[in-house]
């Protein structure tokens, strides 16, 4: 037997919220909103194909208030996964891994969403798309 | 002393089976993702608007059927490989594992077929 407990893994409940856990709790999050947004996709290309009817009934629902706030979800969760995605692929690579550049590297996949949806959405509106 | 069968030592294959090769999958096609998805929003974004028969006859110029066919395949993939991932670190007990793992099989195959049939419709024109 040990003479002393072996050390356990952090639990959630007692582990110190910080931008590296919630970073990643985030990326799986997106991700999950990320599978629904390909259900959606397969939705709208399979409405695209039906012919006209289908398309005009299938856009009605993407513009409904429930849609757009669909993909404005999608939206956010695309840009987010997709920088963040890079970070980790970095890692993988072996960069990146000193405690500034993991801050710097967060923040600016954080940023980086937030101001990409925003661009996006901004777009559509000057547009007219909306 | 090892418990560990020499041939499962030699693969390189640890609890889960099958080695690092999930892990790979889900890089591979996160790296084919991002020109891949990029590419297709700015593509919906160029276009003059989302009515159907810009759509339509966007999607039956080669290219761009060949890369969404192509996002398509990828993202489903990729998709199904990171619920997996979700399924087994959450879902503990065995029958109720089971029965989601298959039942993320079928719908990604479903979704991505019902996708890869729709493009196909649309670019050969029916």
């Amino acid at each position: 037997m040990p003479a002393r407990p072996r050390p356990l893994s952090p639990h959630l409940g007692i582990y110190r919220w910080q931008i590296g856990n919630t970073l990643s709790i985030l990326h799986r999050l997106s991700g999950v909103v990320l599978a629904f947004a390909t259900l959606a996709l397969a939705f709208w290309l399979v409405s695209l194909a039906g012919g006209e009817d289908s398309y005009r009934s299938a856009y009605r629902v993407f513009a409904s208030p429930a849609g757009l706030v669909f993909l404005g979800g999608c939206s956010l969760a695309f840009f987010y996964h997709l920088f963040n995605g890079l970070r980790h692929l970095f890692w993988d690579v072996g960069w990146g891994f000193e405690r500034p550049q993991r801050r710097a590297s967060g923040w600016f996949a954080v940023i980086g969403a937030v101001a990409s949806t925003a661009a996006l959405w901004a777009f559509l509106w000057h547009g007219g798309r909306l | 002393m090892s418990l560990r069968s020499p041939l499962g030592r030699v693969l390189g294959l640890g609890s889960a089976r099958d080695g690092t090769s999930h892990w790979w999958a889900e890089r591979v096609s996160s790296v084919a993702l991002v020109p891949l998805t990029l590419w297709f929003l700015f593509s919906l974004l160029l276009l003059p608007s989302l009515d159907f028969t810009v759509l339509r006859a966007w999607l039956t110029v080669p290219m761009s059927g060949f890369l969404t066919l192509l996002l398509v395949v990828v993202l489903t993939y990729h998709a199904y490989l990171g619920s997996v991932v979700i399924v087994e670190d959450y879902v503990h007990e065995h029958g109720a594992k089971l029965t989601l793992m298959v039942s993320l099989r079928f719908l990604f195959v479903l979704c991505g077929g019902a996708s890869l049939f729709a493009i196909l419709r649309i670019a050969f024109g029916s």
